[in-house]
């Protein structure tokens, strides 16, 4: 006979294995050799926790009671495993780029790192995880109790709670809060877990292998009993069996112990590609022998027995007292790792989401930087996990051990499930939003509350409000809402949960508007396989680097803090040990911060030190509108490239114009020398001629004569390259003074007068006597001069004649010749051009030149003007003032 | 090497498409699976089933669903080497 002592020595040391095991982990991951530890098989079996005290006893029971029904426990989470493609990596992943601690923190950080919603979800999943708890430590007394009806007397079944609870907690706090780790993982937690995995399974099997072979006659055998037993035939209503599947698989993806191992504890996407087959795998091996443990249960078990025990109680019914041992720590680890991940995960999630908003609040704005938060931290969750548990205990004296802890697993699913609707809305539509997520969720945890947890938890509403519904209104019966009556309890609940639930989330979502940082995190959500980069949360603000550090060594410990700020530093590529506070350094800083106290405390602290928490516009429009950053540098750069290109043309144009210039120097130097030349060989000839004398007198004096003539012409030559020079440098003076146009012409035509024999000038002599001028007379005298001789020498009508026409202070000078060719327009303004033949002109061509620049100096201008009969030119004079002004 | 190059190109990159169509599917082909004892009403005397014959339809369709997941992991949990294909399927 089995005594308390053994039982007790044998648990004991169990516990101390699982001590050792976790410890021998920690102590591994800390020396960085946690390969092993993260491999894909310790992943699988740490998903094991779904499989608690409940499922390991429970399921026989329930098989005892409903057939194959306990099937749908397993069922919902197989099919969700198998299709992890489509949802499960992708929560995995946003797990892993947004630093999600929990499910709460998920919610919180989608829809716009809102607290209030990790509140909301924290409470939900601490109301529904309590009754579970307290389910777990009656699954533990129930079986120890077993054991005491064998001889050892009345067991206390309170205190063995109330020790196995403190047992719990005393684990849970040294491995479960041992380190504030910055991505939330617990190797010691995750390997003591996946041990407790492999041993709850080969009790199960080595139990049902014993009752298959040993008790029945194999499978053949076992089939034929079921044939036989009162559970022969399948008696599951359709809705109840695809009502529950969906059940499951929702409490699979939001059972706060689930996700933790799932998706915070998950270390590699590619783990879930194994656990994909290998956890429902491990969920049939669970489940096969189930049936067959119940049916042989029925047959060989004395009448009245409870079938919920029948696992344990079996074999000590066969007198295989080693394999009850057995059967016992399958049972007391089912329990105890469903205890530990839950209480951990509830723990961090009243921490983060609870405790730190309130503590950060209360310090005020010193909170980030006075007091050591990771204490702080760590401290809120020991307490957190005495409390949870505490809880648990508490419910379990409450609600007296009795059968009504028995239905509190599916009520448990049935709560947690209502975070599924904003979980999914959240995760694949990026319109949901955080008002429609906390709609959702409220209704839907009312709904559960009203429905469900009050009535089925023992807890218990009125009499009067279940028969007849609150103040008499039929409608509003817990059982019945609008009056649709007898649907099974637990489908009502579910049904109109979520059916509410996500017609919440979606009302309220498609009504409201979303805050920039929500719109910013859900793209980043939904999107996740697109860009798994970090939104741009801070603009440049306040924080120093060194406030930063302070803040970041105090939850992270002092060498991550220093590790990561080096690392930062090192990328930007400043020297020393702080990184330049740049945007991206706080999100990543941030991300950091949110592996410890999530994302919404994170966001919170970083807010307190930087100054800034919202998100402005322009950070939306500078993180949305990347590629219109691009366009514009871009643009920016074909700009710069245009002006580059413009500012070389112009060089390439002076250039041209230079070497123009430098031609027409040359030409103008050899022009010049051609026209001294030519004057300069007859002086020589005819000097020459008169000093070898011989010439007779009349001769000497045509020689001279011509000397004289060619002199005459080189002064002339002479002087006017002077005016040009002297006007082309600018270093002519004017003698302004006042007259009337007509003395000028007066002047000019006299001076003119031997050459212009046969010319006749035509003028209006009232119209240039009212024009009155002021300035520099004989430079503008000069001018007409040289127009005049120009109409006199060059027009070639057989009765030349010259029309000066006055209109204001425009002077067109016109004669009747044929006037110059198009082409050579262009060129008459310049020094040396000569359109005909040199010996007519006896000019040296510069006086149109010598027109231009005097013009130009006065203020005026001359200008060949076309379509006129002949050679026409119009000479604008200046205004008074403009002169004046000079 | 005297195979003849593919005309298909990208042969690749097109099954690892095709297996990740069928990663999608296969939960609902799962349920469709587990949904068929919807027709086994219960107790209303339509078509009763036995649960033993009940028991080796439900397992073998969850060994069948587990043998399908089993040969899919190895090919997708593969590394991508078109990550930033996701989703142009």
């Amino acid at each position: 006979m089995l005594s308390f002592n053994l039982l007790v020595g044998v648990a004991l040391s169990y516990v101390a294995v699982l001590f050792a095991v976790a410890f021998w982990a920690e102590r591994r991951a800390a020396n960085g050799r946690d390969g092993w530890l993260r491999s894909p098989l310790v992943y699988t079996l740490s998903l094991s926790v779904y499989c608690t005290g409940w499922t390991f006893y429970g399921a026989v029971g329930y098989a005892a009671r409903s057939g194959l029904e306990y099937l749908v426990i397993y069922l919902g989470p197989t099919l969700v495993l198998v299709g992890w493609w489509a949802l499960l990596r992708k929560l995995v992943r946003v797990g892993r780029t947004q630093r999600i601690t929990s499910i709460a923190d998920l919610i919180s950080s989608r829809f716009g790192k809102s607290n209030t919603l990790g509140v909301i979800v924290t409470v939900i999943t601490v109301v529904a995880t309590t009754p579970y708890i307290a389910l777990q430590l009656q699954s533990v007394t129930l079986s120890v109790s077993v054991f005491a009806e064998q001889g050892w007397g009345e067991a206390d079944l309170h205190a063995t709670a109330f020790w196995v609870a403190v047992g719990l907690a005393l684990f849970t706090i040294l491995f479960g809060t041992r380190n504030l780790d910055v991505n939330e993982r617990h190797h010691g937690v995750v390997m003591a877990i996946a041990l407790e995995a492999v041993v709850k399974l080969f009790a199960l099997l080595a139990v049902g292998i014993f009752v298959v072979w040993q008790v029945a006659d194999g499978p053949a055998d076992v089939l034929a009993r079921i044939d036989a037993s009162p559970q022969a035939e399948w008696q599951i209503g359709p809705g109840r069996w695809a009502g529950l599947i969906f059940l499951s698989a929702a409490a699979v993806l939001c059972l706060p112990r689930m996700f933790h191992v799932m998706v915070v504890e998950n270390s590699d996407e590619r783990h879930l590609a194994t656990a994909s087959w290998a956890f429902p795998l491990y969920l049939g091996a669970m489940s096969l022998f189930v049936l067959p443990i119940a049916v042989i249960g029925l047959d060989v078990m004395p009448e009245g027995s409870n079938p919920d025990l029948f696992v344990l109680t079996l074999p000590l019914q066969l007198g295989a007292d080693g394999l009850a041992f057995l059967s016992f720590l399958g049972g007391l680890s089912s329990a105890t790792s469903m205890v530990i991940v839950a209480s951990i995960a509830l723990s961090i999630m009243v921490s983060n989401h609870i405790v730190m908003p309130i503590w950060l609040s209360s310090t005020g704005d010193r909170a980030s930087m006075s007091g050591d938060v990771r204490r702080t931290v760590i401290l809120s969750r020991r307490i957190a996990i005495a409390v949870v548990l505490s809880l648990g205990w508490l419910y379990f004296q409450l609600s007296g051990a009795t059968e009504a802890l028995a239905s509190i697993g599916l009520i448990s699913f049935a709560g947690s499930a209502q975070i599924l609707p904003p979980l999914l809305a959240g995760l694949f539509w990026r319109g949901a939003t955080r008002i429609g997520a906390g709609a959702g969720l409220v209704i839907g945890f009312a709904i559960w509350i009203y429905t469900l947890f009050l009535p089925g938890s023992g807890l218990g509403l009125p009499e009067s409000v279940m028969t007849d519904g609150p103040m008499g209104i039929g409608w509003l019966r817990p059982q019945a809402l609008f009056g649709i009556e007898g649907m099974d309890p637990v489908l009502h609940t579910v049904l109109w949960s979520m059916i509410l639930n996500a017609l919440a989330v979606f009302i309220g979502s498609v009504l409201s508007f979303p805050s920039p940082l929500e719109r910013l995190q859900g793209a980043q959500v939904v999107d996740v396989f697109a860009h798994s980069a970090s939104p741009k949360g801070w603009g440049q603000g306040t924080a120093e680097a060194e406030d930063l550090l302070v803040m970041a060594q105090r939850i992270l410990g002092s060498t991550q803090a220093h590790h990561l700020f080096e690392g930062q530093a090192k990328l930007q590529g400043t020297a020393g040990y702080l990184p330049e506070v740049t945007p991206d350094f706080l999100d990543r800083l941030e991300r950091e911060l949110a592996g410890s106290v999530g994302a919404a405390t994170a966001h919170a602290m970083i807010g307190q030190i930087q100054g800034g928490t919202s998100v402005s516009v322009e950070d939306l429009i500078a993180v949305a509108d990347e590629t219109a950053q691009m366009m514009e540098y871009s643009s920016r750069l074909e700009a710069k490239s245009a002006e580059l290109t413009l500012t070389a043309q112009q060089l390439q144009e002076a250039n041209e114009k230079l070497t123009a210039l430098s031609i027409q120097k040359d030409g103008f130097l050899s022009q010049i020398s051609h026209e001294l030349r030519t004057p300069m060989t007859s002086i020589r000839a005819f000097s020459e001629l008169l000093r070898d004398g011989d010439v007779p007198a009349d001769e000497r004096a045509r020689f001279a004569g011509i000397i004289q003539d060619e002199a005459v012409r080189l002064t002339r030559l002479l002087d006017d390259l002077l005016d040009l020079s002297v006007l082309e440098n600018g270093q002519v003076t004017l003698n302004v003074a006042d007259g009337p146009l007509v003395d000028l012409i007066d002047r000019a035509v006299a001076a003119t007068e031997r050459q212009t024999i046969g010319l006749r000038i035509i003028r209006d002599r009232d119209a240039e006597a009212s024009l009155l001028l002021e300035t520099d007379l004989d430079r503008l005298s000069q001018v007409f001069i040289n127009l005049i001789s120009n109409a006199a020498k060059y027009c070639d009508a057989e009765s030349p004649e010259l029309r000066i026409e006055v209109r204001g202070r425009t002077i067109d000078i016109v004669d009747n010749g044929s006037g110059i060719p198009k082409a050579s327009r262009r060129v008459i303004f310049e020094k040396f051009s000569r359109l005909s033949d040199h010996s007519a002109a006896g000019g040296a061509g510069l006086g149109l030149a010598i027109c231009r620049e005097i013009m130009e100096k006065l203020g005026g201008s001359i200008d060949y003007l076309p379509g006129r009969d002949g050679a026409a030119f119009r000479v604008v004079l200046p205004d008074a003032r403009a002169l004046a002004a000079e | 090497m005297s195979q003849r190059p593919s005309i298909f190109l990208a042969r690749d990159t097109y099954r690892r498409r095709r297996l990740r169509d069928v990663a999608r599917v296969l939960p609902i082909v799962g349920a469709v699976l587990l949904m068929v004892p919807l027709t086994w009403s219960g107790g209303s005397g339509a078509s009763v089933q036995l649960n033993s014959n009940a028991a080796l339809y439900v397992f073998g369709a969850w060994l069948a669903l587990i043998v399908a997941a089993a040969c899919l992991s190895g090919p997708l949990s593969r590394p991508e080497p078109d990550e930033g294909g996701e989703g142009r399927d």
